[in-house]
Order: C-alpha cells, then sequence, then structure tokens
C-alpha cells in the first residue's frame, strides 16, 4: 500500500530523442491509475522509470516519500506485468513465481504457501508444476500476474498484459484484473493504447501524448470533458467528429455550411469544431445534411457514416461524420438526413495548439 | 499424368545419382580397408567387404607398429577425442562467456572489445602460420594439449552464434529477472544458461567436428608422433606411401581414413536435427 | 543491443577476458610479426637482418611461382565454388521436391560434412593411385591418357574434384534449409501464377534464395583458399611443378620447407588482405540482406 509521486520527470535517450517531457503526478494510495495514449507518446517510458528498468533523466519519483530514483529495480518493491509475460520458459509455474521471492533469501516453507496462495486466487493452482509452453495465453497471464502478486509489492505495474490476449479473453481478463486489484487494493499503473480497457479499469487515467500529460482525471471526466483536441479524439469510441471551421463573429463557418450561435471565439484562427456521434439527433430543422455513404449496423446501435453536404473538401478521414443511433433508423444508401446537435454540447478547438476553447 | 511421373523418376535418379557420388568413395574405402594387400595390389580397389576386418584394424589400434613407428591407432584416436571435445566444450564456455557480457553489460570497452573479436575472422590461422608456431614455441607450449587447444579457441566464430542468440532472446526476461532480484551471474546461470540448452547442444556437436578435423595447427604444433591425431596420421601415411616399401599397406591407410572419419560423421548423424539447426542458425 | 543492461565495472571485463587474452597472444601478436616479417631480409646464415621496406613483396609477388598459385589459386576457386554450389543447388530443389526417402536422402548427402579435408584428400588419392586406384585406370581405359603425376591439367582435375566433392555437403544444408523457409503460400501463390516448374524456379525460387546463394559464395572462396589445404597436402603437394599450388599451400611450403621467412611473410600479408575484402565484401551484403 503505497503513493506515488512523480516530480518534473523527464527522459532523454543518449541519441537524443526526448521520450518523457517534464510530468508530475500524484497517485494515491490503493489507486487504479492508467496510462493511455498512441505508441511511441513515452507512456510505456514512463512506466519503466517507475519500474527502474530505464534511468531517470531529471526530476525524481517517490514511492511512500522515498526517493527510488536509483534503487534498483528488485529493491523497489514493485512488480510488474509484461506484454508479452516474460515468463522464464524453461521453469515450471512454480518456480516461475517462487524465483523472486527466493532471491530475497525467503524460506521455502514459506514460499511454497505463498505461491499456493496465489495460484487458488489466480485459479492456476493445477497448473503449478506445469512449463509455460504447456499453457494457453489466458493461463500464462494469470502465470504472470501470480508472479507478481506474490512478491506482495508495493505498486503493480502493468505493461500492456491483455494486448497479447484474444478479444474475448482480453475482456474476460480485463475485469478479473479489476475484480483483483480491488481486492488486494494495491496501487496500480497501468500502461494501455486501448481507449476501452483504459475507460473500464482506471479510477483515474492520464492520456499521455508526445511525453506530456495532456490531461488526467477520472475516466467520465475525460469523456465530457476535454482539455485538448487530442484528449477529445483518443478517448470515445467511435471518435469525435471533427470538422475544421473559422468563426466569423456569429457563426462557424466551413465553405457553404454555416453553424450560428456561438460567441466569443476568435476569428481568423483556423478552428475546429467537434461533436461526439452520440451527440448528434435527428431533427429537421438541424444544422447539418448528412449523405448517407455506410450504414454500420452493431446490433443494438447503428453508425451512419457520411459526408456533410455544403462543406469543403478535406482530407478523407475528417471528411466522414459518424452519426450513432439506435437500430431502427436504417436510411438507405446515398438518401441524406438532416441532424442537429445541442450547441452546450459542441466543443471548439482551436486547430494549431489543440486547446480546447469552449 | 505420364509427365509427372516423368519428371518424379528424373528427380530420384539424381537424388541417387548424387547419393552415390557422396557416398560411394567411403563405402569403396571401408571394403577396402577389409581385404588383405595382395588382394588390393593384384586387384585394384574393392566394393564388397573381405575377410580382413579384424585383421587390419587390431593391426592399426592396438599393434605396436602396425600403422606408425611408435603410435597406436588408439593413441591417436584418444588424442582426436581430447582435441574435439576440449575444443568444444572450452569454445562453448569461453565464447558464452564474452558473448554475455557482450550483450548483457554496458562497460566503457565493450565497442573495442569487440572489433577485436571480430578481427579474429580476418586473421585464419593460414595467413599466420609461422609467427604462430614462433609463439608457441616460445611459450614452451609444443606437444602440449594446452597449447594445441587454447589457441583454436579464440575465434570468433562461437562469440557470434552466442551473441545472436543472447539478442534474439526476449529483452522482458532480463527485465523480469531484474524485478525478481537476479543478479548478473544468476541471470546467467539461473535463466540463460538453460535457456540456451539446445543451442549449447548444438554448437558442441558442430564445435566437436570441427575440432577433430583440425589439420594445419596440429600439424605444425605437434613434433612427437605419440600426440597424432588420427587427422594428423592422414600425413604421416601419405609419406609412407609416397616412400613406398615392400607391400604397400593400403588396406591400413583406407582404415585409418575410416576410423578418421567414423566419430565426427557418427555425431553428425545420431544429432542431426540439433547440427542442422545450429549450423545454418550460426550463419544468420 | 539490449534495452537494459547491467552496468558493472568489474565483471563483463572478467568475462571477455579469457577470449581477448588469446586474441592477443595467439592472433594479434603472430599477425603483427608477420607484418613486421614481411619487411626483414635474413641473410643466409641467419645472423643479421635488414629492413628492406617492400622488396619481399616485390621478390615473392612478382616471382613467376607465385603468380602461377595466384593463377591456379584463382581457376581453381572459381571451379571449386561453381561446381559445388551448382550440384548441392540441384541436389537440394530436387530433395525438397520429393516425399518418399526425404529424409534418408537428406542424411546421406549431408554426412559427409563431418569428414575431414585431408581425409578427403588420402581417400581420394588412393582412388586415383596408378597401382590400385580403379578412378586411375577407368580414366585410361576410356582413352584419357591420365596421369595427374606428370600433367598438370589432370592434377588440377584431381584436387578441384576431391574439394568439390568435400563441400557439396555444406551447400546442401544450406540450400535445403533455405528452400525450406520459403513460406508455402508463397510457393502456392507462384504455382498458381506460372505453370512450367523450370521458370518457377528461376523466377521465384532462385531469387528467393539469393541471400543464402551470396552468403554461400563467400564462404566457399574462402575454403577453396584456405581448408584445401588438407586436400592439397594429401595428394598432389603442388605437384607437377608447382601447377597445383594453392596461395595457402605456398605460405606454407616456402616458410616451412623452404625457410624463407621474408618472403613467406608477404605472402600472408597478401593473404590477410584477400580476408579482408572478402569479410568486407560479406558484411556489405549481410547488410543488404536486412532487407529481406
Amino acid at each position: 500500500m503505497a503513493n506515488v509521486q512523480l516530480n518534473g520527470v523527464r527522459k532523454t535517450y543518449p541519441n537524443g530523442a526526448i521520450a518523457v517531457r517534464g510530468v508530475d503526478m500524484t497517485i494515491d494510495d490503493g489507486e487504479f491509475i492508467v496510462f493511455v495514449g498512441p505508441s511511441g507518446c513515452g507512456k510505456s517510458t514512463l512506466l519503466r522509470m517507475i519500474a527502474g528498468l530505464e534511468k531517470i533523466t531529471e526530476g525524481d519519483i517517490k514511492i511512500d516519500d522515498r526517493q527510488i530514483n536509483d534503487v534498483s529495480p528488485a529493491d523497489r518493491d514493485v512488480a510488474m506485468v509484461f506484454q508479452n509475460y516474460a515468463l522464464y520458459p524453461h521453469m515450471t509455474v512454480r518456480g516461475n513465481m517462487s524465483y523472486g521471492l527466493k532471491n530475497r533469501g525467503m524460506p521455502k516453507a514459506e514460499i511454497t504457501k505463498k505461491v499456493e496462495e496465489a495460484a487458488s486466487l489466480l485459479r492456476i493452482g493445477d497448473f503449478l508444476d506445469r512449463q509455460p509452453n504447456q499453457l494457453s495465453g489466458g493461463q500464462r497471464q494469470r502465470v504472470a500476474m501470480g508472479r507478481a502478486i506474490v512478491r506482495e509489492p508495493k505498486v503493480f505495474l502493468f505493461d500492456e498484459p491483455l494486448s497479447n490476449l484474444d478479444a474475448k479473453l482480453r475482456v474476460q481478463m480485463r475485469i478479473e484484473i479489476k475484480r483483483l486489484q480491488r481486492r488486494l487494493n494495491v496501487t496500480s499503473i497501468y500502461v494501455t493504447h486501448d481507449q476501452t480497457e483504459a475507460m473500464t479499469l482506471a479510477d483515474r487515467l492520464a492520456v499521455i501524448n508526445d511525453g506530456k500529460i495532456e490531461q488526467m482525471g477520472s475516466p467520465i471526466e475525460l469523456y465530457k470533458n476535454p482539455a485538448t483536441l487530442f484528449v477529445a479524439s483518443f478517448i470515445g469510441s467511435p471518435q469525435v467528429n471533427r470538422l475544421p471551421v473559422t468563426f466569423d463573429g456569429q457563426n462557424l463557418v466551413n465553405g457553404d455550411l454555416v453553424i450560428p450561435g456561438f460567441t466569443g471565439l476568435p476569428q481568423k484562427t483556423r478552428l475546429v469544431l467537434g461533436i461526439r456521434p452520440d451527440d448528434l439527433h435527428q431533427s429537421g430543422d438541424g444544422q447539418f445534411t448528412l449523405r448517407v455513404d455506410i450504414v454500420e449496423q452493431h446490433g443494438a446501435d447503428n453508425l451512419i457514416y457520411g459526408a456533410l453536404r455544403g462543406t469543403e473538401e478535406n482530407d478523407a478521414d475528417d471528411a466522414e461524420f459518424c452519426f450513432k443511433t439506435d437500430h431502427s433508423l436504417l436510411p438507405a444508401l446515398e438518401t441524406t438526413l438532416q441532424l442537429g446537435f445541442d450547441t452546450e454540447r459542441a466543443m471548439v478547438f482551436e486547430q494549431e495548439s489543440g486547446q480546447r476553447l469552449l | 499424368m505420364s509427365n509427372w511421373n516423368w519428371r518424379l523418376i528424373t528427380t530420384h535418379a539424381i537424388l541417387i545419382i548424387g547419393v552415390l557420388f557422396m557416398s560411394l568413395p567411403v563405402w569403396v574405402a571401408f571394403a577396402t580397408s577389409t581385404h588383405a594387400p595382395e588382394t588390393i595390389l593384384r586387384d585394384g580397389l574393392q566394393i564388397w567387404p573381405g575377410g580382413h576386418f579384424f585383421e587390419t584394424y587390431r593391426e592399426v589400434l592396438i599393434v605396436d607398429g602396425g600403422v606408425m613407428k611408435s603410435v597406436l591407432g588408439t593413441t591417436m584416436l584418444k588424442n582426436s577425442m581430447i582435441l574435439g571435445i576440449g575444443f568444444a566444450i572450452g569454445k562453448v564456455i569461453v565464447s558464452m562467456l564474452a558473448a554475455y557480457a557482450i550483450v548483457y553489460f554496458r562497460f566503457r570497452l565493450a565497442v573495442p572489445l569487440f572489433w577485436i573479436i571480430f578481427m579474429t575472422l580476418l586473421l585464419p590461422l593460414e595467413v599466420r602460420i609461422i609467427p604462430s608456431y614462433e609463439v608457441v614455441a616460445g611459450l614452451g607450449l609444443l606437444d602440449t594439449h594446452f597449447g594445441l587447444i587454447v589457441p583454436l579457441i579464440a575465434s570468433a566464430t562461437g562469440t557470434f552464434f552466442f551473441r545472436q542468440f543472447f539478442r534474439s532472446v526476449p529483452d522482458e526476461l532480463l527485465e523480469a529477472a531484474r524485478l525478481d532480484g537476479a543478479t548478473a551471474w544468476g541471470f546467467f546461470v539461473d535463466i540463460l544458461i538453460p535457456l540456451s540448452k539446445t543451442m549449447i547442444a548444438a554448437i558442441l556437436i558442430i564445435m566437436f567436428v570441427v575440432g577433430w578435423n583440425q589439420y594445419l595447427w596440429p600439424l605444425i604444433m605437434t613434433t612427437k608422433e605419440e600426440n597424432y591425431t588420427l587427422v594428423i596420421g592422414i600425413k604421416q601415411i601419405y609419406q609412407i606411401l609416397a616412400e613406398g616399401g615392400e607391400l604397400p599397406q593400403y588396406q591400413k591407410a583406407f582404415a585409418l581414413t575410416i576410423l578418421a572419419t567414423f566419430p565426427p560423421v557418427l555425431v553428425v548423424l545420431v544429432f542431426q536435427n540439433w547440427f542442422v539447426k545450429g549450423l545454418v542458425e550460426s550463419e544468420k | 543491443m539490449k534495452r537494459v543492461q547491467f552496468e558493472h565495472s568489474t565483471i563483463p571485463y572478467l568475462f571477455v577476458a579469457p577470449q581477448i587474452a588469446i586474441i592477443v597472444i595467439f592472433f594479434l601478436w603472430p599477425a603483427a610479426q608477420a607484418i613486421y616479417q614481411s619487411f626483414l631480409l635474413e641473410d643466409a646464415f641467419g645472423l643479421s637482418t635488414q629492413f628492406v621496406w617492400f622488396r619481399n613483396y616485390q621478390d615473392t609477388i612478382f616471382s613467376p611461382s607465385w603468380l602461377q598459385a595466384a593463377g591456379f589459386t584463382a581457376i581453381f576457386a572459381t571451379l571449386v565454388t561453381f561446381l559445388s554450389l551448382g550440384f548441392a543447388l540441384l541436389l537440394a530443389v530436387k530433395a525438397n521436391e520429393v516425399i518418399r526417402g526425404a529424409s534418408t536422402y537428406k542424411t546421406t548427402l549431408m554426412w559427409a560434412y563431418a569428414i575431414a579435408p585431408p581425409v578427403a584428400g588420402l581417400m581420394g588419392n588412393l582412388m586415383f593411385n596408378p597401382l590400385i586406384g580403379d578412378l586411375y585406370k577407368f580414366f585410361n581405359v576410356i582413352g584419357w591418357d591420365f596421369n595427374h603425376k606428370l600433367d598438370s591439367f589432370d592434377a588440377g582435375f584431381v584436387v578441384v574434384l576431391i574439394s568439390v566433392w568435400k563441400q557439396v555437403s555444406v551447400n546442401f544444408i544450406f540450400f535445403l534449409s533455405g528452400l525450406q523457409s520459403i513460406p508455402n503460400s508463397v510457393n502456392e501463390a507462384s504455382m498458381m501464377d506460372c505453370r512450367s516448374p523450370t521458370r518457377r524456379f528461376w523466377t521465384i525460387t532462385f531469387p528467393l534464395l539469393a541471400p543464402t546463394t551470396f552468403f554461400l559464395m563467400v564462404i566457399n572462396i574462402t575454403y577453396a583458399f584456405f581448408e584445401t589445404f588438407g586436400i592439397i597436402d594429401t595428394t598432389t603437394r603442388g605437384a607437377p611443378g608447382g601447377a597445383t599450388n594453392t596461395l595457402v599451400f605456398k605460405v606454407f611450403q616456402d616458410g616451412f620447407r623452404g625457410a624463407d621467412l621474408g618472403g613467406s611473410s608477404a605472402q600472408s600479408v597478401v593473404l590477410m588482405i584477400l580476408v579482408l575484402a572478402l569479410t568486407v565484401i560479406q558484411f556489405r551484403f549481410i547488410e543488404r540482406k536486412v532487407h529481406y
């Protein structure tokens, strides 16, 4: 049980590449924190610095108010679950789980007791004498967690632990990790690039981009109230709709499309209007006319994709607008829908900096 | 259909010709070694085994003066074994240690030391025969096992092989082991060596064959007959046959080639899969 | 290298120490000696030595016997490389095609790897022995006035044949594993695109084997230059009249038998440069290979 503090943590590699550009963070005792971001954003590096696998270039990291910058990984009282499990392939499950305890010189009887406790908690008790290559992916994942649990660390570190599993198993293990963490109540830091995993697991999540924390907060807070265009785009599925616009004093403008009802925005700068697909609704006097391109039926919901009439051409990705509705609405292709949104729910960002203006 | 059949027949025909080309000489050597010298001189090489198997091999192996002036076949066999096994084991130990240091440690001289090891590839024995002989002679190591084996061990091949293999071991294993509190030595012994078991076996096999088959180095290193390996004995046989004599003992010459061939071939055949894997992997 | 490495001030040095020590004593020091001696001239009684710059190089490299050996080595290496590669490739392709007996063929074609060159040399020597060698008799019966003790072409034929024989196995092993590492889906795709097996081989299989082939070429050239020493030494020994001297065999002859230290060292240094060139080619190729 411990709190973790990061103060001005930076990482510069010897070749000059900067992975982490100053991170400050306080993680409370028992909290489940998720670092989420695209690949290469520095989230794994940050985790590995906490683990002691990467040197800290600047700043410091404290666990329970003890500075650990120069403490060896084995003495930091942290345990880590790796993406590829990193099980020792030549050792049995028992051997894998007890290796760390043996190195600490723990008596044999105590090791056996702890390993068996952890194994029954994870329901791998029957596999203790098998080797990793005789186990399924999910079972290996559990062994990797078991190896972390037996050490009774102050902090659990998870480095994309579920990305090698198939979709179904991933959901199952996600729930199990959450349950386990609640039960053991150990401070945990979890790295992922999957926003669903991040949203569902985290007490608080930190969206990381280009070595910096874009925003940190509870999942719903980040969803409802993103501080930047990046966070708005990263959190939420399907992605937020983004429409490049300018402000003429009263309206947002893109080509022939004029959207009224905005005030207090800067003129002559390029802006981005962001609207979540579920904030759109069908309405006869709505602001948009959507020309239906594709309808995806997901069962309960339908996702309707198309281009907005009147907009100037822009790159294909942003041109496609998404409208989330229930399964009863099934428009024919090439027809048009009139869509509206509540101006209160709209988000406006400055394109250059990505900062939220409204 | 008949087209296809013809293709199959030619394929097998080519392979059978290949097999005969590769195997027949050795078979003839063996068959001829089991005949009496008179028969060989009269009728030439033999395709079927004769009745002198035990006689020939007994003389070559355990009769004083049977094949060399003063050394028995068994002694040469023993010397070959020592060279093959000593070379293989020494090579694995030395190169594994060096490769471990180079791959898993950050230290200041890592790069220059790696290049020094690399340079051995540029200096095969053949280009430094005479000064090498002088060095070994100067150190008083002529006719010793140490002088025979140790200088052969240091070339880069084994180190490169293990370096390549260690680099393919997932990084996370070391990271997990460090979180588990393993020391540098602990990781090597507890994790890396057990993981490398198959690779070590493959390298041992290849290096045994390479060591057994050494020719030039033992040739200049050994001056006394009692230190000859079987492969060096070949040279003496050549000498004896070239000088002539009353009745050329061709059957013994053939027997010696068979003795020099049999152990390494046996090893390669028995451990075929490991051997092929090791050979192909090592060159990547 | 590794993302995470140990940092320790003594252990890594201890671990590389054995290898480095052996290398310095038995590789670098003798090589340096060879280079140094190649600039020295000893008088006939070994009483005084003189620093003569490149005279040894001039004397040896422009001597007819060295040029003869260089010429023979070039032809010899080319023949051995192409013949053994070609034959091994043919066998590997066929062995990869058959289903019945595949492992028997594989085993019987590769085991000769384990035979030492001088052993192969002596076996071959006996096969061509004028008294008992059936090959010798056979060639004469079919009307080839064969005598490798007197005729340089015949002598060359003998060493090339034995050297090729000895090298087929290694090439076969590499070609076969190269063929087996071509994904089956690629073979299947090519079967749908092209009907002729011969054409398929030259347009799909052979280009995919190019990295293996190139690597083997370097290996085979090195073999022909250096490892065939054992074969030459147990067959022709350079006879007749130096016609089958390879460069390496000549270094040995001149240094050990002829006791011409300076000249032999100069030849060694030339060989070092040759190896260097070969290695550079090999490594440039490896860099390219990464793209595959």
